[in-house]
């Protein structure tokens, strides 16, 4: 569902500064494909994320979604099928507007001049109990008195409000406590299998990695160096893991953040 | 007693004309988090359109007027921030610049336009009033009018997913590049109808003083801001209806107190200093508060 052709991005082509993030890099994701990514320090894996959004447009390949080719669409017209989480759980909602009035502009139902009616708050507040953290009650308070975990798990909710075909997730739970960070992984998983959404997501912790999903990729240097799925990864063991990516990239995984367990 | 309370009078209703002004920067400064320096030149383009419509015979349609080349003026600037690759602030001074020349054009290349024998809103007003106990305060019940109407709009508006859409933008620029809101559109929309009540603002006050010289507008946008920092200091939390109320609470305060100050003989030359001096101070205190703290550390390590 999801097609990526050869595709390379280079920044600052020509200066001295030039990075080539990502090199003639070509993936296919099923439908309903649950991906997790690990990779060295800087090997591009949000730079893939921020070219299947159209942040920017690629220097070269193409990008299919659905079958359709959406290289070069805009970013807001993507994110109608696209969803995405950032680590920085302050990016993904709006701190001096109400949890309810996020959740409208998620929603996004109704026409420009539409308002939000009773039906929608008790839509939004079934939803908001999902989450187990009391925020149904608090539909008029600003999004700014959330923390960091209510308003990541907040944020996912509105991501998939509207069920996209693919969910991005940037080490979403990365800044968070690991007590938020369970819970938000855990809402991750439901959420995920309730509506069958295509989803990657990036993660520095290895253990979760394997646990979660169907299928693996390691990235270093701009490119995919190891996509292990299916009776392979079964069973895999995180020093497995190092062992097949030092196999792939060459050298070890180099990562500051990396969690080996 | 008699001289208190026209002049009373006639700081409300300049502050509620200019009130529409702080409802414009209410939506493009509050909202959508743009400092929009065109607003000067706006407000003097509302006033002489509204006028040169006027003295053409059509005292309704100089409103309309108005408010459609303040719409125009909003959208040139939104365009030049969001298309044309120029910075913000810098937009709105070359729409601001441009509109002095556009000013004089609209009136005929005079720099002033007297609206004496003009059939003007007020006017007309003041024939339907003129048998009633309100007789006297036409201007008033005008400007009331017209503020009831706009803060009754951006309450409807800013609540509708498009206002929520302009709200997001200003508010979380980060989220709304990555979710399926487009900038650009709502920016635009933003600036066409804060730059419309500008406009209006203009035609309410040239109409009102029954004139329009080129420099009617300039200071405005220092003028709006003190208002709006005045109003938001006053009633800055709860819904959009009672911030709007703040504004025009902000605007009418302020007119007041300049006009006290005019009582004690000061020139009246001093309003845009003092409305600079305002806005320096409202921006310039809460900064100071918040580094009390590190004052504090400074100040205890010496001793």
């Amino acid at each position: 569902m999801l097609e990526l052709r050869g595709i390379s991005k280079t920044f600052h082509p020509g200066t001295p500064n030039a990075k080539t993030a990502i090199v003639n890099l070509s993936l296919t994701l099923e439908a309903g494909d649950f991906v997790t990514i690990i990779g060295s320090n800087g090997a591009g894996k949000s730079t893939l994320f921020n070219a299947i959004c159209g942040d920017f447009f690629t220097d070269q390949g193409s990008i299919f979604l659905d079958g359709e080719d959406i290289t070069f669409q805009p970013s807001h017209v993507r994110s109608k099928r696209i969803g995405r989480l950032y680590q920085d759980p302050m990016r993904g909602s709006a701190p001096n507007m109400t949890i309810e009035e996020n959740l409208a502009l998620a929603a996004g139902s109704g026409g420009l001049f539409s308002r939000i009616t009773r039906g929608d708050r008790e839509r939004f507040r079934q939803r908001l109990s999902l989450l187990g953290m009391g925020l149904e009650d608090r539909l008029r308070q600003s999004v700014g008195l959330l923390s960091g975990g209510q308003r990541q798990a907040l944020t996912l909710l509105m991501a998939t409000m509207n069920p996209p075909r693919l969910l991005l997730l940037d080490e979403h739970t990365a800044a968070l406590d690991p007590a938020a960070a369970e819970k938000v992984l855990d809402l991750t998983r439901r959420i995920v299998d309730q509506h069958h959404i295509t989803t990657m997501m990036v993660t520095h912790n290895l253990q979760n990695a394997l646990d979660m999903g169907n299928r693996t990729l390691m990235m270093d240097a701009g490119g995919i160096v190891l996509d292990v799925g299916g009776a392979e990864r079964q069973g895999m063991k995180v020093p497995d893991l190092l062992e097949r990516f030092r196999a792939g990239a060459g050298k070890s995984l180099d990562n500051d953040r990396i969690l080996l367990s | 007693m008699d001289a208190l309370w026209t002049l009373g009078q006639t700081a409300l209703e300049l502050g509620l004309i200019c009130s529409l002004t702080v409802l414009a920067l209410f939506l493009s400064y509050s909202m959508l988090n743009v400092c929009d320096l065109s607003t000067d030149g706006c407000f003097t383009l509302g006033a002489a359109v509204g006028a040169a419509v006027a003295i053409s015979g059509h005292p309704y349609g100089a409103v309309l007027c108005a408010m459609g080349a303040g719409v125009l003026s909003g959208f040139t600037a939104a365009l030049l921030q969001t298309r044309m690759g120029v910075d913000s602030l810098l937009a709105g001074i070359i729409v601001n610049t441009g509109l002095y020349s556009v000013n004089i054009w609209v009136m005929g290349g005079a720099a002033q336009l007297n609206l004496n024998r003009t059939d003007t809103v007020f006017t007309k007003m003041r024939a339907l009033l003129s048998a009633t106990p309100l007789a006297g305060q036409y201007r008033l019940v005008v400007a009331v009018i017209a503020v009831a109407l706009t803060a009754a709009f951006l309450t409807f508006f800013l609540n509708t997913r498009l206002g929520l859409s302009i709200r997001a933008t200003g508010d979380n620029p980060d989220m709304v590049r990555s979710s399926s809101i487009d900038p650009v559109f709502t920016t635009t929309v933003g600036l066409c109808v804060a730059n419309a009540f500008t406009g209006l603002s203009g035609c309410l006050l040239s109409q009102a003083q029954k004139s329009v010289s080129i420099d009617i507008g300039s200071g405005m946008v220092t003028i709006a801001l003190a208002s709006l920092l005045i109003g938001r200091t006053l009633m800055g939390r709860g819904g959009i209806f009672s911030r709007a109320m703040g504004m025009v609470l902000g605007s009418c305060l302020f007119r007041v107190v300049y006009t006290i100050a005019l009582r004690f003989h000061m020139p009246a030359y001093m309003l845009k200093l003092i409305s600079s001096l305002i806005v320096i101070l409202a921006i310039f205190l809460p900064y100071l508060a918040g580094r009390r703290t590190l004052f504090r550390r400074m100040m205890e390590r010496r001793t």
